[in-house]
């Protein structure tokens, strides 16, 4: 078999954290910070294969509060860094996400949702939406980006670190163990030679320049205004930027009666749902947040206008139907949950769960 | 040094590598966080290193220095500095990264980060004031209270059975760090001998060797509500009794 490689386009077959190594190859990322958790490992294990031949470093540190720490000082020092983790880790992280919203500091977090609460399970869940997207004791100004596939996977981790090096806001790509264990083919590419910018990163301290003027970054403010200048002025940025990192999908929303509301993995099985019931003449419609932080409040709203029912279907308690409800605030369509916190949904089901409505 | 002599009136000499915007500093009369910080600025002048040092200062009294040198400075989370100036160095090797601390910082909340530092042997300075105590939250016991010692949070006095015996840091990273290792304590009290150690502890970190640690004995009379006589005498006396202070790793230079 040839070996695989960015040159031109190369169609693979592979798990979904073997291409996201492949994307942080791809984005050309300088330094990976890890800590060991399933289902994000093999993000690691490739990236530690893949790194000394382009260049690259890792180093495994302590725990996962290092690691997110350690990732915050490779970004400062103007290098592309990036860290994974899943469930429990995620908590861990979010200390050092609280840190990088506050200084403005882009770092790239891939999470490989599991489980939830606790150590739960390895396998998959959609738990983590809220915490990836308002963890910490702040107001969520992040991006948070949810796939559904592996093509996905490659390009918006390489995506993730130009938004997070444009806007200087933390930047998460939301996968599950699903996505990253499965294997299935997509398409991997220099994204340069494709004609496409990688925004360079800038060293925000330690440049090695004689008398150059100084930086002083911090986190610690003495006085309430001081910090609501800051915050403000951080939301102020937050929402200049989030028209343009808004992304979403949509299909037959214009005279649907009833339309499945889903994101990540989930939303491979309500595409498929969508298809066939419209196949067999069904008036049904399909809407997914690509982006749940921005999150597609106005899309949506404009997308519904015309249905019936909303089908929000999740692997969680209603995380994104809190979401989906927020943004619809006023509207009167009807809005049917269909929870599963930590199980897969399959199309069957959401077929299912539509004949009931 | 800067021009002793303003407006024909004599300043106090200040290092070079300090930010005399930021002074007089925020510190408490009679703190020793800025004797600490005098010594390392003044070992940062004579290495000429001002340019390529990161100062990261952690949160505890010590985020009060986030602007008090004229250099590049990170203020971090408590107990986060440790692996902020590793990520920093691991990223980019020509940096000189120094992270700086309380006890509270290092061997509490931020302890998992320092021995693991040490035992990676991180090529970093770390640089830890031991005051006995948290000063920053108002004086509660620290890992470094010594037995006996009465704080916010062991008001009868620290009851060993009950808490522990006081850390030693630098004898825990002597002896978890490998060769290159540079560990030293040192005090407030004998100002010239602590500025060796944290300048021998910036030149170990500058060949590369090894981590470099260096705690530092230091008064809190705020917290401690000692006036100066008692302060002085509870650091050379109470807490050197304690903390032996001086090397506890030096690595072998090789003769060129
Ligand atoms: C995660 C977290 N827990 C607790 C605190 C509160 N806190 C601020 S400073 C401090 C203790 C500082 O003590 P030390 O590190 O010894 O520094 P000192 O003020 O004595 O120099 C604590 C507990 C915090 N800022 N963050
Ligand atoms: S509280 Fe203690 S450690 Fe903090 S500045 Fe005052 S004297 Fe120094
Ligand atoms: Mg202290």
């Amino acid at each position: 078999m040839a070996e695989v490689s960015l040159k031109g386009e190369q169609r693979v077959f592979m798990t979904g954290n073997e291409a996201v190594a492949w994307a942080a190859v791809a984005a050309k990322v300088d330094i990976m910070y890890g800590y060991p958790i399933t289902p994000q490992n093999e993000i690691m294990h490739y990236w530690t294969r893949l790194a000394p031949k382009y260049g690259k470093r890792f180093l495994q540190v302590e725990d996962e509060i290092s690691a997110g720490f350690t990732t915050l000082g490779g970004v400062m020092s103007g290098r592309k860094a990036f860290t994974a983790t899943a469930g429990p880790g995620n908590v861990l992280m979010q200390e050092s996400a609280g840190m990088a919203e506050m200084m403005r500091l882009p770092i790239v977090y891939i999470i490989q949702q599991r489980g939830g609460p606790s150590t739960a399970t390895v396998i998959y869940a959609q738990q983590e939406t809220t915490l990836t997207c308002f963890g910490g004791n702040g107001e969520g100004h992040r991006i948070v980006y949810s796939t559904a596939t592996h093509q996905e996977l490659f390009d918006y981790t390489i995506k993730a670190f130009n938004s997070a090096w444009t806007y200087r806001f933390p930047t998460f790509v939301l996968g599950d163990g699903y996505q990253a264990k499965m294997r299935e083919p997509l398409t991997i590419y220099d994204p340069e030679e494709r004609g496409q910018t990688l925004v360079k990163p800038v060293a925000l301290v330690g440049e090695n320049i004689k008398g150059k003027q100084f930086k002083h970054l911090r986190n610690t403010y003495n006085t309430e205004d001081e910090l609501y200048e800051v915050v403000m002025a951080n939301q102020r940025d937050w929402d200049a930027m989030a028209p343009k990192v808004v992304e979403w999908d949509q299909k037959g929303c214009e005279d649907a009666e009833v339309i499945f509301v889903t994101h990540g993995v989930v939303s491979r099985a309500a595409s498929t749902a969508y298809d066939q019931l419209r196949a067999q003449g069904k008036k049904v419609g399909y809407f997914r947040p690509i982006t749940v932080r921005p999150f597609p409040d106005e899309q949506l709203g404009a997308a519904v206008k015309g249905a019936k029912k909303l089908l929000v279907a999740e692997s969680a308690y209603g995380q994104l139907l809190k979401m989906v409800k927020t943004a619809l605030y006023g509207s009167n369509v009807e809005i049917v949950p269909m929870l599963r916190p930590g199980v897969g949904i399959t199309t069957e089901e959401i077929v299912e769960e539509y004949s009931k409505l | 040094m800067q021009e002793l002599k303003e407006n024909n009136v004599l300043q106090p000499a200040m290092p070079s590598s300090w930010n005399e915007e930021s002074k007089p500093h925020k510190f408490c009369p009679g703190c020793g966080h800025g004797i600490i910080l005098k010594a390392l600025g003044e070992a940062i002048d004579e290495l000429g290193i001002k340019d390529q040092v990161v100062f990261g200062c952690d949160i505890g009294c010590s985020l009060l220095s986030w602007d008090f040198f004229a250099c590049d400075s990170v203020q971090t989370h408590h107990g986060r500095t440790t692996p902020v100036i590793t990520g920093m160095k691991r990223a980019n090797n020509e940096i000189i990264g120094i992270a700086y601390m309380g006890d509270g910082g290092g061997y509490a909340i931020g302890s998992q980060h320092l021995f693991n530092a040490a035992v990676r042997n991180e090529k970093i300075t770390i640089i830890l004031c031991n005051n006995c105590n948290y000063g920053m939250t108002g004086g509660q016991m620290a890992p470094t209270t010594l037995p006996g010692m009465k704080t916010e949070t062991s008001p009868y006095g620290r009851d060993i059975e009950q808490t522990g015996a006081p850390t030693k840091g630098p004898e825990m990273v002597a002896a978890v760090a490998p060769e290159g290792a540079y560990v030293a304590r040192g005090t407030v009290a004998n100002v010239r001998q602590a500025k060796g150690f944290i300048k021998k502890a910036l030149e170990n970190q500058m060949a590369g060797r090894g981590i470099s640690f260096v705690e530092i004995l230091s008064g809190c009379p705020t917290n401690w509500r000692t006036n100066a006589k008692q302060t002085w005498e509870f650091i050379e006396k109470d807490m050197a009794q304690y903390f032996k202070v001086g090397e506890l790793r030096v690595p072998q230079v090789k003769e060129g």
